[in-house]
């Protein structure tokens, strides 16, 4: 079970995430926490001149490898979408992306990013942020 | 081989009081190293509360008739029993509550709210679990009164040479064995350092009372909260000790039915110890749980379960400090009850919590409600092994072995 879960992916974008650091000229913002394990993402968004598609997302964060392996792993699914269309996206759509069964405790590891970047979205453009997400937004 | 080496606890044969162990998980037996968390239930203390149900059960202090009253005589026995296992001057002393964390919510609101103000000082610790620091920051920012830290050393025990300098202090709370790594206080100092300066000190046994002896009496303690879980019996019931001539001087904290002496619409006068702090229907199989939890321990003895506690302790602590990447946190074995907290370089402690699991190795993962103490040890987290009377080495190499394992993972 644990092979499944820390299969060969994972163990990668955790030792050597993409789009690792915060956006200097960030247009979009978002910090979260984990209260159970500590687990910390900072996202951050730069979007592209038509100021709907997200050109680049840079984040920072500390914790298990399954929340730093999902944020990374994030990262590159935002990429060249719009505002709307990540704040919208599934959160199976990651899961389906780290393909390993979870635990409700390590599903909230997971899509901690994913949830932190929908925040930082709905900040800079005012997309939808759905009940579950919502107790992240306390800035 | 000297009568004064024999093991005085055989923890296999004690295994085989608790059901839990009959299962396997991951195809495993399951290694049990979370009792800090919670202790496991032996069948005494859960046939203990079948038998209540099945043959005394009725609301207490209520019915005349005769089944009320064997219901009634369970729930004082369990408090005698209580009384003598923390060596009360009186039974009328022990109110049962929900856990520690009720038991000092009670204190801090009854005694605090109404004892505090501004210019008074509330001192508790760095090492302190949640439970004994929230409810005394909430009241000192409630009353205007200053919120202090006894401060920590590297080794993460008190600095006790630094109690000078608080100024008026009220209340010194703190607890007795750090949940998070295991720390013993000196309480009896600390107690004593308390009344010196007219203040009083509440003590924290939820973590010591399944592990040590806690003699109310020679801690010279004013409060000491204690949670039933931790000492093998249910969840929903601790106890609060506490001084007769405090608790008679001091507020009621929750109010309703049976705690009162007389209701009418312009006055409500409270009842007797220990019923003014006990309103509503109280936790009676639990309270009855809880005796054969504590008759449980005093058959094996708390001598003996201490020391098999510290000699796993220190075989942990030698083993994981094999490991390379491992550091280890909290003071030597001989000052530790049997807690090892440690983390792996590189590894979140979710990750090897999760690693261990697969191996049916059960440990602690997180910041053990700890989050001030995390802070001054520079961690988000730790990894937490706790072992208790039905711990055996072979689950510590277990233990070391899944560490191991986690290390190379993520190398």
């Amino acid at each position: 079970m644990t092979d499944d879960l820390y299969r060969e992916l994972i163990l990668d974008h955790y030792k050597n995430p993409r789009s690792y650091g915060v956006l200097d000229d960030a247009d979009a913002r978002a910090e979260g926490q984990n209260p159970l394990c500590g687990d910390e993402v900072t996202v951050t968004v730069k979007f592209a001149p038509d100021g709907e598609t997200i050109d680049r997302v840079g984040f920072e964060g500390r914790g298990c490898a399954i929340s730093q392996a999902a944020t990374s792993m994030l990262t590159e699914l935002a990429r060249g979408r719009t505002a709307t269309e990540v704040a919208t996206l599934p959160k199976e759509e990651l899961l389906d992306e780290l393909g390993i069964p979870l635990t409700p405790i390590r599903l909230k590891c997971a899509i901690l990013g994913l949830g932190v970047l929908k925040v930082a979205l709905h900040r800079a453009k005012g997309t939808p942020l759905p009940d579950e997400w919502q107790g992240l937004d306390f800035a | 081989m000297a009568v004064g080496t024999q093991p005085k606890l055989d923890a296999h044969k004690l295994r085989a009081d608790f059901p839990i162990f009959e299962q396997s998980f991951h195809g495993k037996p399951l290694a049990y190293l979370d009792t800090a968390a919670s202790a496991q239930k032996p069948r005494q203390v859960i046939e203990a509360m079948s038998t209540f149900y099945e043959t005394s059960y009725a609301n207490v202090h209520r019915g005349v008739y005769e089944l009320a009253e064997r219901a009634t005589q369970a729930l004082e026995d369990a408090r005698e029993k209580v009384r003598a296992f923390v060596n009360a001057a009186s039974a009328r002393e022990v109110i049962f509550v929900r856990n520690a964390t009720e038991a000092i919510n009670l204190v801090a609101y009854s005694w605090g709210l109404n004892n505090l103000g501004p210019g008074d000082v509330v001192l508790v610790t760095e090492l302190e679990h949640h439970s004994n620091f929230v409810p005394w920051q909430y009241v000192a920012r409630r009353t205007g009164a200053d919120f202090r830290l006894i401060p920590l050393d590297d080794r993460g025990e008190l600095r006790l040479d630094e109690l000078g300098s608080f100024g008026n202090v009220k209340v010194v709370a703190t607890g007795l064995v750090s949940n998070a790594i295991g720390t013993i206080n000196d309480a009896a100092a600390l107690a004593a350092w308390a009344h010196e300066r007219g203040a009083i000190y509440v003590c924290d046994a939820a973590q010591a009372a399944p592990h040590v002896r806690v003699d109310v009496q020679a801690l010279g303690a004013d409060f000491v909260a204690v949670s039933g879980h931790k000492l093998c019996g249910p969840s929903g019931i601790g106890f609060l000790w506490g001084r007769a001539e405090l608790l008679l001087g001091m507020e009621p904290f929750l109010m309703g039915g049976h705690m009162i002496r007389k209701v009418t619409a312009g006055e409500t006068t409270w009842g007797e110890l220990p019923a003014k702090f006990e309103a509503g229907t109280s936790p009676m199989a639990e309270a009855v749980g809880l005796g054969a939890a504590i008759d449980y321990l005093d058959a094996i003895g708390l001598e003996a379960i201490e020391q098999h506690e510290h000699a796993l302790a220190a075989y942990a602590l030698e083993q994981l400090a094999e490991i390379a990447g491992v550091t280890l946190y909290g003071p030597p074995a001989d000052r530790r009850a049997g807690i090892v907290s440690f983390n792996v370089e590189g590894v979140h402690p979710h990750d090897v919590a999760q690693v261990l699991d697969a191996d049916g190795v059960a440990i602690r993962a997180g910041h053990h409600c700890c989050q001030p103490l995390m802070g001054r040890l520079g961690v988000a987290a730790t990894n937490r092994a706790s072992f208790y009377l039905y711990t055996v080495p072979e689950e510590i190499d277990r233990l070391a072995a899944g560490v191991r394992r986690a290390a190379q993972l993520f190398a």
